[in-house]
């Protein structure tokens, strides 16, 4: 029985993890580096401790550091967010050696997923479809070349180990790639520690949609159907929605099979998700899969009811799943918008002290936030400041709802791309749902410089 | 004429020594705030007489990062 949780992560995803443990009676202890000692977070959790200076080496990713916190507070178990160690497979190993429980999948599954060239390789061979391009990494600039000459320009240079968008580029021409290469390989070896490349064919028009699983210590394995992603800027996402608007039930249900079959040929346990590209005539492909809850769980759990970090909880302690798949239905529409401290145009970082704070409120809304008035948001950490998410019986409605409530935030202290979500959401081609991953390109940003 | 940091970040490279020769617009240092790259370029051409910070260093908007005369 878990009675307390150790929080290893910081801002919204920390606070919304410990709400979830107050529903459930679990007691709760956060950490927080000198940056965050104003953060909410910290203020909502039973106990809170200090971990270090702000950079993340020296805080969210000390693992002595969290491990002693965790052992001296009496944790029964450590929640990881995303990012930061969610996706570490030592850790996920010296948790289980400290009789910490880890609330995600064991450290191999974490290990042959996180590597996206192991992880190609995987569902290749359990027969599902993935993105063209190469079966291993490519070792050096000459590689890369002749390989990229084989799939065919305009390819996708991407990191092995990378996540948030980081270490990812489109690259049209030998001189690109030749630029590309070594910069993006040494930004992956600086944010995850290896460097590792490889190459794939980039699909135009295609649309990121990934599939939510979760599964018990059982061997039951259910999806709670897809969240489309494509809006994003620098391979980030910024505005999510569930269900697509664009799949057919026919392809909804093709894939999310692929995906529960795929979880079981891994024997996955607990949350995850699989991300495929959807081209335009629905054929999908694999393209990684994340063996964590994401940023944007919330729209899922918006139109299922289920809430994703208790199921994460249960399966941790070995309860076997109680919800079938027949049980899963999608009830409305919802979508959410990342809140982003940075210039909508340029979106270069917008750090900075926080003077005035003010989010929207309404049944339909729902706010997961990393600040509140009166804090700093300081550089050593992603720029997203908060998610806002609505539900609405239609997706028109969702979008009403969203516009609406973007309208209602009062910022002041830092620049956000509240002004490119205002533009997006108002966009006709979002409205009629084509949004394909190159939306911000070709739509907002010409957009971007007029008022 | 000395150039400044225009946001508060972390040192993340350094491309010139002291006694080099830049030219306008050429990057000086790359920041990193909020996982991103800011580059910091020279306004004008010209030798640098002081460089003021190394990589891995914290630096405040405003913090001078070097001098190039």
């Amino acid at each position: 029985m878990i009675q307390k949780i150790l929080i290893a992560n910081r801002g919204e995803i920390a606070a919304r993890i410990i709400r979830t443990c107050q529903n459930l009676g679990i007691k709760t202890v956060a950490v927080y580096s000198e940056a965050d000692q104003q953060a909410p977070y910290v203020k909502i959790a039973d106990e809170s401790q200090l971990i270090g200076p702000p950079r993340v080496n020296e805080s969210y990713l000390n693992v002595d550091k969290i491990i002693s916190i965790a052992k001296d507070a009496g944790a029964d178990a450590i929640h990881p967010g995303y990012g930061f160690l969610s996706e570490n497979g030592e850790f996920v190993q010296r948790c289980q050696n400290e009789g910490l429980i880890f609330i995600g999948p064991s450290s191999e599954v974490m290990r042959q997923m996180g590597s996206k060239i192991a992880a190609r390789k995987t569902m290749k061979e359990a027969g599902v479809p993935v993105v063209p391009g190469t079966d291993g990494g490519v070792d050096s600039l000459e590689e890369a070349i002749e390989t990229a000459h084989k799939i065919g320009y305009p390819i996708m240079l991407k990191a092995s180990a990378g996540g948030g968008g980081i270490g990812m580029q489109v690259v049209k021409s030998d001189d690109e790639l030749t630029k590309a290469f070594e910069s993006n390989s040494k930004r992956a070896l600086t944010f995850f520690g290896d460097g590792s490349m490889f190459l794939e064919k980039k699909l135009e028009n295609a649309r990121h949609i990934e599939i939510q699983l979760l599964a018990d210590e059982h061997g039951n394995a259910i999806h709670l159907f897809e969240r489309e992603c494509s809006v994003q800027r620098r391979n980030q996402k910024v505005i999510e929605e569930a269900p697509s608007s664009f799949i057919s039930q026919e392809t909804r249900k093709a894939m999310g099979e692929a995906a529960v079959s795929a979880a079981r040929a891994l024997h996955y346990t607990n949350a995850g998700t699989i991300e495929f590209l959807v081209d335009e005539n629905e054929n999908y492909y694999f393209l990684e899969m994340n063996t964590r809850i994401q940023v944007e769980h919330p729209v899922t759990e918006e139109i299922t009811g289920v809430d994703i970090v208790e199921q994460q909880l249960k399966i941790a302690q070995g309860k076997p799943l109680k919800i079938e798949q027949k049980d899963i239905k999608i009830n409305g529409h919802s979508i959410e918008a990342r809140i982003y401290a940075e210039d909508p145009v340029t979106f270069f970082p917008s750090p900075g002290y926080l003077s005035k704070f003010e989010e929207p409120k309404g049944d339909f809304i729902r706010n997961e936030l990393s600040v509140t008035e009166d804090v700093d948001v300081t550089p050593f950490y992603d720029p997203m400041i908060g998610k806002l998410i609505v539900k609405g019986d239609t997706r028109q409605e969702a979008i009403s709802l969203l516009k609406d409530a973007l309208l209602q935030y009062k910022i002041e202290g830092i620049k956000t791309n509240i002004p490119m979500l205002l533009k997006v959401v108002d966009h006709e081609e979002f409205k009629i749902g084509n949004t394909t991953t190159d939306f911000v390109q070709k739509h907002y940003l010409p957009l971007a410089k007029t008022n | 004429m000395e150039l400044k940091a225009n946001m508060a970040g972390n040192v993340w490279k350094v491309n010139i020594k002291e006694g080099d020769k830049v030219e306008t617009d050429q990057d000086v240092v790359i920041l990193e705030s909020m996982k991103m790259e800011i580059p910091i370029a020279a306004e004008k051409a010209g030798t640098v007489t002081e460089l003021k910070v190394n990589e891995g260093d914290f630096v405040n908007e405003g913090d001078v990062i070097a001098v190039i005369d």
